[in-house]
């Protein structure tokens, strides 16, 4: 992709997710009645975030699957102890690098 | 509603973790996007004008395999969705000093830790606080993004293959603890987790774009999942 098309992506990209924030912030004084529309706004940040890791946090690792496996292990273990997302994204990092050195040695 | 009173220099100080936090999570989007081959200036741009990981994540896969207008229109409308909903219950805690042209500006810094943050807060929120409180998540999130950027070509393959994971596993953290939690979430999180592997994985279905598949999937698994299990007034605090 050329850099103006990248520019004219950036540029739709910022104005939709502004357009998002802005118009409820400036235009909405009321709240939103609906069951069905407030459940769907409050899974589709979950159901967002899980399809865009799975299963694309397997090859996340250089293509190698089994260091995205090992990651992702580690990644699970550490949110169920409910740790802040800081630690979580340092352990997994952590656990790639080490079966990484691991793997190279054996 | 009354006056607020917290200032600019309380938000600044609710501001600093949320900033040291960003500095880290946009180190990685930084070295992501350079893996990618997004030119740094690109990558930085980018979160100064979107201040948003998952959006921002998915509008890097579109750009790097060579989607179309249409395709990132969507994808940031069904990923960023959530922000309608977080502008919508904060605008309950804004005080008069909020005026339009305030609104128009903090829109922008509405995101799931401010949101956090702001909604925590006793009380109204006036504008001084609020701004406050989005300058250091501003600034770490494009300090970190211009650092990992630059550093995604001279660290060693084995540190890029490690940290290439840490966005990702921060997804992990956000959905994990919750669906302990809740049936809904992890119906929603399973759901969606399904069906875009089958996306993936199943050939004639492969031909769907990245950006395209997340859309799809997460739609039809929260459809599915508000029909089966709809949120009850006193959990509505996305």
């Amino acid at each position: 992709m050329s850099i103006g098309s990248m520019l004219l992506m950036v540029a739709v990209m910022a104005g939709v997710t502004y357009l998002i924030r802005m118009i409820p912030f400036v235009f909405f004084r009321k709240k939103i009645k609906s069951t069905f529309i407030k459940s769907l706004l409050y899974y589709i940040p979950y159901a967002v975030l899980s399809a865009m890791t799975f299963p694309f946090i397997f090859y996340s690792t250089g293509g190698k699957v089994i260091l995205g496996l090992l990651g992702t292990v580690g990644a699970v273990i550490t949110s169920i102890k409910g740790k802040s997302l800081i630690t979580v994204a340092l352990v997994a990092s952590a656990v790639v690098l080490l079966a990484e050195t691991l793997i190279m040695f054996y | 509603m009354e006056k607020s009173v917290y200032t600019f220099k309380h938000g600044v100080k609710d501001g600093l973790p949320i900033g040291l936090g960003y500095l880290s999570v946009s180190f990685a989007f930084g070295v992501t996007a350079s893996m990618l081959g997004i030119p740094y200036f690109i990558s930085v741009l980018i979160s100064m004008t979107n201040l948003t990981s998952a959006g921002q994540l998915a509008g890097l896969t579109v750009i790097a395999t060579l989607g179309t207008v249409a395709e990132i229109v969507l994808t940031q409308l069904v990923i960023n969705a959530r922000y309608f909903l977080m502008s919508l219950t904060l605008t309950q805690k804004l005080d008069s000093s909020f005026n339009t042209p305030t609104r128009l500006f903090c829109a922008f810094g509405v995101t799931d830790e401010i949101f956090a943050v702001a909604s925590s807060k006793k009380g109204s929120i006036g504008r001084k606080y609020f701004s406050g409180l989005m300058l250091l998540p501003y600034i770490g999130w494009a300090t970190g993004t211009l650092l990992g950027a630059l550093s995604g070509n001279i660290l060693t393959p084995e540190l890029t293959t490690c940290l290439g994971i840490a966005l990702y596993a921060m997804f992990i953290a956000i959905i994990v603890p919750p669906a302990i939690k809740s049936k809904g979430v992890l119906l929603a999180v399973a759901l969606s987790a399904g069906i875009s592997c089958a996306f993936y994985f199943i050939p004639f279905l492969s031909g769907v774009s990245q950006g395209l598949s997340y859309v799809i999937s997460a739609l039809i698994s929260a459809c599915v999942t508000a029909l089966i299990f709809p949120v009850k007034e006193k959990e509505d605090n996305v």
